[in-house]
């Protein structure tokens, strides 16, 4: 069996071990050792892909396995990884892993809640290996459709109506996807559904590629939050339970840049090229739209949702500048977007658990209780504007860096507008930390609060030392994915 | 010809003869006791046959002269439709045991299995007239099933109008049959396409025939009767009007249209082209207003019923294929979706609206995941079966071009994900004061409804069924 096969399989394991499992104990131990599995297998595979590049294996993609399905349509069970998707897994099993102590507490149906988190692994991690169309796209409603009932049962708030929304945007999202895949295949040929091969063969009309390029990129932008199909993500992630709002902000959301680039441009350069510049002017609205809306949100959850509006618009922007150093600096973005708005919903979690409000009228003062969540907040907080040393400089700074080479008056107006974003997330960071956590503590209630218990430092550090840690020596993070990054460039500029 | 051929090409037939007139013996015979075995006896008889004739027989024949015609794809399809009607009897067994149904137990056996040996003359046939017969034996005893609660109105009333219907539908049929004998002096199916030029009295015959079908199939203009029929009839009979004779009815359809209108092809593209769209999104809308759960399961099955034209506006084997496998997939579906509404109706005494499964999952956590399951199955999600059928009719439609089509299919399967989480959200996450309570279910329906979850499961990940029938599609017209 492919290594990479794991990746979907430890989840379903769980599932199975979730299944059989009786009481709290066996259920948290399943949890902790798939989710610790996991991690260690993602970091081995890092490991083993970077010692595989520097022998000098120079394949589009590495660790590849094909294996027929369908034979009439060509499906193919096909999975490989290229730098890209190796730090796609790696954020996926950091936040499996810090998500499953962030829900340590959960009090009710504890199983069945482990079980569609398990599912949605499956459809995350399966995503990211698979190289065929069909599988990919089989992998991405498998991810979509848990969110319904992990929303709908352990939300809170207007949680059935949030559900809802989210479920049928992101479907009907891949409803337009499906039938641009379907373009896609019978357009090049009806031959192959592997995306390499596709790619290799490089022969869907233009004609046809204008029709399908902007049905698969709206399908997969649904959920990068494009604007004007972003609405599902505040009220989702407001009333989704926190493991799950991290787990959809910090890895989810991913799904639908990694798709664009993935299966959009990647496929279909010419159109790209052409239509550019309608989807740019749209995540530029995206941009700056969310980090606006944010500023006058007053619900913790609300004002994180926007700003991941915000970031997860730049991470399509990046994409759509169509040069190695923005997708680059797209990709690390959503590296580190993913964590540090995991970072966020996780201490949001907290701190509603014990304040019961998410209100930030209603808090202040929260440093001198909770110094632990309240430290953990200014990190991702400060992450989140961009403060260098953290993972969101890198990031926004290697796009706006590509984004500025084009030369014509038009990428120079959108980027500098873009741009204002970063001043504007530092207007609303700012304020939420101002105002909840320094000052003094009115509320009598606040006073009696407790700090993080154990397993709530463990998803807070975790995450924090990933932040930092990417922050910090960018280098090998931003030449693996400048590696593979490049290698497609040159077959889009082509 | 002899009659090793026709145990040979008819075995199903023959064998399903065999059964029908083995139960009329024992129906007669047996005693009181031995009929409270009914069930069991017509069960295990089925499964023989199923057995007998699960693995084709390769190649093609002719019998009496061409009036009948035999391929393997006709054999997977008769298996097919068994399984399905085995399926119903195991679950109708709980119902057939109320007072006011046992002493008629034997009937509805026999009924069932005479309208399943109408399918499969449907399906064999290659001359109208044996088409005909096939079709009206497949109609007639379905009325008396529509209307076997007939001391209950609604039982009767869908009985009445079910009947009404199937005959009017029928006599347009034959007429249009008629035109065609008058154009082209033939009614064999094979000697038609020669003489097919596409004159307007020949058009009209193919917008009759497909009329008389569509009524089978509800396809929206002719889908009037279904709501009420599929309400008043007995859930098990809902059950196998909504799959098994639909799935015969779809699978000539597809096969006369290809074979004997082949010439026309455009012209009856076309108008299921309009056909479809109408279906899809008529039945969805109206889905979306139902609060009784047969109602909706009605509704639901008309909106699939327009899915299913997908895989024959192709006119391409791959679309007999994917035919074949979406009837398979929406049976498994479909009768798990009826076999839970069958239980809770039976053992609560009829509860059958959606606010009775708020709660449902808090006190029958199997039913309600099985019921979750045949849901997502219908809407499309992924992993289950329903993802790949569904997959499968719209790369068929859309490999012949019908792009437009095919999206507006797309985008209807949001709105049918709509009503379709709608149940789930009843039985998942709305609260209920008084839930319905832990429900007792018997072997039979068990039985059905774990036959119908593994194929819910395996039947989309395992791709040889789908390879397999698509081997006996190659070359089938």
């Amino acid at each position: 069996m492919n290594i990479l096969s794991l990746f979907p399989a430890i989840p379903l394991m769980m599932m199975l071990g979730l299944w059989i499992s009786r009481n709290r104990t066996q259920i948290l131990t399943v949890m902790v050792t798939g989710a610790s599995l996991l991690l260690a297998l993602a970091v081995w595979l890092v490991a083993a892909y970077l010692s595989q590049r520097n022998a000098g294996i120079a394949d589009p993609m590495l660790f590849t396995d094909s294996r027929v399905w369908y034979a009439p349509l060509d499906i193919h069970y096909a999975v490989g990884v290229d730098g890209i998707s190796v730090v796609m897994l790696l954020l996926s099993a950091i936040i499996v892993f810090t998500g499953t102590f962030a829900s340590w507490r959960m009090q009710t149906a504890v199983k069945e809640y482990f079980m569609w988190f398990c599912l949605l692994s499956v459809g995350v991690f399966g995503y990211f290996i698979s190289i065929d169309l069909f599988t990919m796209f089989m992998f991405y409603e498998v991810a979509l459709i848990p969110m319904y009932l992990l929303i709908g049962v352990w939300g809170s708030g207007r949680k059935e109506y949030a559900a809802m929304k989210l479920t049928l945007m992101l479907m009907g999202g891949s409803a337009l996807l499906l039938i641009g895949i379907l373009g896609i295949y019978f357009g090049s040929g009806a031959t192959t559904m592997n995306i390499l091969e596709i790619a290799q063969a490089d022969c869907i009309p233009v004609a046809q590629q204008r029709i399908w390029f902007p049905l698969v990129f709206v399908g997969f932008g649904v959920l990068g939050a494009l604007f004007p199909f972003h609405t599902w993500s505040p009220d989702g992630h407001a009333s989704a339970p926190t493991a799950v709002s991290m787990l959809h902000a910090g890895v989810l959301m991913k799904l639908g840049g990694y798709g664009c680039f993935r299966v959009a441009i990647f496929l279909m350069p010419e159109a790209a090229h052409e239509l550019s510049w309608i989807f740019i002017i749209l995540t530029a609205i995206s941009v700056v739209y969310g980090a606006l809306s944010a500023c006058v949100q007053t619900d913790l959850k609300y004002i994180n949702a926007y700003s991941s509006v915000s970031h997860c618009g730049l991470v399509l922007f990046a994409i759509l500048m169509l040069n190695t150093t923005a997708t680059t600096g797209a990709v690390m973005q959503m590296l580190s977007h993913g964590l540090m708005t995991a970072l966020f919903f996780a201490l949001i979690g907290m701190i509603y658990g014990r304040t019961h409000t998410r209100d930030v009228r209603q808090m202040s003062g929260l440093m001198r209780v909770v110094p632990f969540l309240a430290v953990g907040y200014v990190i991702a907080g400060l992450a989140n504007l961009g403060l260098p040393g953290l993972s969101g400089f890198v990031a926004e700074m290697t796009i706006f860096n590509g984004a500025f080479m084009h030369a014509d008056t038009f990428h120079r107006t959108v980027t500098i507008l873009a741009c204002t974003s970063i001043v504007i997330t530092a207007v609303y960071i700012l304020r939420v930390v101002g105002r909840i956590l320094y000052g003094t503590c009115d509320n009598p209630e606040h006073l009696k609060l407790t700090d993080a218990s154990w397993d709530e430092r463990v998803a807070v550090i975790g995450l924090i030392v990933a932040v930092a840690g990417m922050g910090l020596a960018p280098m090998w993070i931003s030449d693996t994915i400048r590696e593979s990054v490049s290698g497609i460039m040159a077959h889009i500029m082509n | 010809m002899n009659y090793t051929d026709i145990l040979i090409y008819m075995r199903h037939e023959v064998t399903l003869m065999a059964i029908i007139i083995v139960l009329f013996i024992y129906d007669l015979a047996a005693g009181r006791r031995g009929r409270s075995r009914f069930s069991a006896v017509t069960c295990c008889l089925l499964l023989l046959q199923t057995a007998i004739n699960i693995i084709p027989v390769q190649g093609t024949a002719e019998l009496f002269g061409g009036m009948y015609v035999y391929a393997p794809m006709h054999s997977a399809m008769k298996s097919m439709l068994t399984v399905g009607a085995l399926i119903v009897c195991l679950q109708a067994d709980t119902w057939l045991r109320r007072d006011d149904t046992e002493h008629k137990r034997g009937e509805f056996y026999i009924l069932t299995l005479s309208t399943l040996l109408g399918m499969f003359f449907m399906i064999g046939a290659g001359n109208f007239l044996l088409f005909f017969i096939g079709l009206e034996l497949a109609s007639i005893p379905m009325a008396c099933l529509v209307a076997f609660d007939k001391y209950k109105h609604y039982s009767a009333e869908a009985g009445a109008k079910y009947i009404l219907t199937a005959l009017f539908s029928s006599g347009l049929m034959l007429y249009g049959i008629s035109f065609l004998y008058g154009t082209t002096g033939t009614l064999y199916f094979d000697d038609m396409p020669a003489r097919i030029d596409g004159s307007p009295l020949q058009i009209m015959a193919m917008v009759f025939f497909f009329s008389g079908l569509g009524f089978k199939i509800s396809l929206v203009p002719f889908h009037l009767w279904t709501a009420d029929a599929y309400q008043g009839a007995p859930t098990p009979v809902t059950g196998y009007l909504s799959v098994v004779s639909k799935g015969a009815a779809a699978f000539v359809l597809m096969a006369v249209l290809v074979k004997v209108f082949g010439p026309m092809m455009t012209q009856w593209q076309t108008m299921l082209e309009i056909v479809i769209v109408l279906s899809i999104t008529v039945a969805n809308l109206f889905a979306l207003r139902q609060t009784d759960l047969k109602r909706f399961l009605a509704f639901s099955s008309i909106s699939q019923a327009g899915y299913i034209m997908l895989a024959v506006i192709g006119a391409n084997p791959i679309g007999m294929t994917s035919l074949v496998f979406y009837m398979l997939v929406y049976m498994a579906a479909n009768l798990a979706a009826f076999g839970v509404v069958s239980i809770v109706e039976q053992r609560t005494d009829g509860k059958v609206s959606m606010q009775d499964y708020n709660g449902f999952y808090r006190t029958n956590p199997r039913l309600a995941v099985v019921m979750m399951l045949a849901l997502f199955s219908l809407a499309g999600i992924p992993p289950f079966a329903g993802f790949f059928s569904k997959f499968f009719v719209f790369s068929a439609a859309f490999r012949g071009g019908f792009h437009l089509v095919v999206f507006i299919a797309l985008l209807n399967t949001v709105i049918s994900l709509y009503y379709y989480l709608l149940v789930v959200k009843a039985m998942f996450i709305t609260p209920s004061d008084e839930p319905v309570p832990a429900l007792r279910t018997d072997t039979g329906s068990k039985i059905a409804l774990a036959l119908c979850t593994a194929g819910i499961v395996a039947l989309g990940l395992a791709s040889c069924v789908f390879e397999g029938i698509d081997a006996l599609a190659t070359g089938i017209w």
